[in-house]
């Protein structure tokens, strides 16, 4: 396939290639980006399963000195990033609109504000993991405690990676690299961000709620 | 109209409906979004009202917070990831990837004994005592 498709007859306008002109060339006939993606997303799931499960695991056994996570987590603080990220979900999505749109002032302004949304989340884990610290919670005070930092750590690490991602997007959102007709390139970068936010979900309700 | 002002007429057209994308599949509008969100806020009010209520919920505090957490998680997987508007090959991926994680590490925890009557598992061998 050529990058860009023919100009109309008697043209000398040259037709951008859409993502419907690309995947109609794979054998699937879908995106193999996005199939990758997602398959990248199902393996990822392993990787937290077994994070959360070592949690559980040893979350109520060999306690030798030093408090227990539980008896340190200060639920309306973190319900409160719970709730930031679940709403970087949404500009998430309307940079997706904005961009499929072709509206790049929008799309940049919900992709910066998503970076913003995650960047204050992970703020809120250096604060609590800080305030851990200080409560004589360190990484190797016990099992539950190293369980605990691995799985918030590793998802914060995530989280980091994404905003590293959506500032990338606005930089050649800037440089004009990014049209509506390459909005898939924020599709899949906008599956990786909501990943993120539902893994969260299930580590919010598993770990914190539930004790 | 030039070119340039049908395609500007037409973008502002889609702005409140949904948008097709390159694989011919309907995204929602943006009303839909936030309408999404808005839910989801309110089932996040009530799993953290549950933290307060955790004596008089009782024993349907778990089941409840474990049924508001795949409510959210197939929400945000339905409707942010496109998985209800997209191909089934992608649905298929990421629930055989959230499947097998689930059978593998409950099998797992089950194994350590986790859900035993318990509710403590195999005591840690501490180094000092392993047998010479």
């Amino acid at each position: 396939m050529s990058a860009t498709t023919a100009p109309h007859p008697g043209s000398d306008e040259v037709v951008e290639p859409t993502p419907a002109d690309a995947v109609h060339h794979t054998s699937t006939g879908l995106s193999n980006e996005k199939l990758a993606m997602w398959t990248f997303l199902g393996s990822e799931c392993l990787l937290f399963g077994g994070l959360i499960s070592t949690y559980l695991l040893y979350r109520n056994r060999d306690v030798r000195g030093g408090p227990t996570v539980s008896s340190l987590y200060d639920i309306p603080f973190t319900s409160v990033s719970s709730f930031v990220l679940l709403m970087s979900s949404l500009t998430m999505v309307l940079a997706l609109s904005a961009t499929q749109r072709g509206d790049q002032t929008r799309s940049r302004i919900w992709l910066l504000t998503t970076a913003l949304l995650g960047t204050t989340f992970v703020a809120g884990q250096v604060y609590e993991f800080t305030t851990f610290v200080k409560e004589g919670l360190g990484f190797t005070v016990n099992l539950q405690s190293s369980a605990f930092y691995v799985l918030t750590g590793f998802h914060g690490v995530h989280v980091t990676i994404g905003i590293l991602i959506l500032l990338s997007l606005v930089v050649m959102s800037l440089r004009g690299a990014l049209p509506a007709a390459r909005s898939e390139v924020v599709e899949i970068a906008g599956l990786y961000w909501h990943f993120v936010d539902v893994v969260w979900i299930v580590i919010f309700t598993v770990v914190y709620l539930i004790r | 109209m030039s070119l340039q002002e049908a395609a500007a007429a037409g973008a502002a057209a889609h702005s409140h409906e949904e948008t097709v994308t390159g694989t011919g599949h309907a995204h929602p509008s943006d009303r839909s979004y936030v309408g999404i969100a808005l839910i989801l806020a309110l089932i996040t009010a009530a799993e953290v009202g549950t933290f307060y209520l955790e004596d008089e919920l009782g024993s349907i505090l778990i089941p409840a917070l474990l049924v508001m957490m795949v409510v959210k998680f197939a929400m945000v997987a339905g409707w942010f990831m496109h998985l209800r508007f997209d191909s089934n090959l992608f649905t298929r991926m990421f629930v055989s990837g959230v499947l097998l994680a689930v059978g593998v590490y409950l099998a797992m925890l089950a194994t350590f004994q986790f859900f035993s009557e318990q509710g403590e598992p195999t005591p840690v061998v501490r180094y000092e005592e392993q047998p010479q």
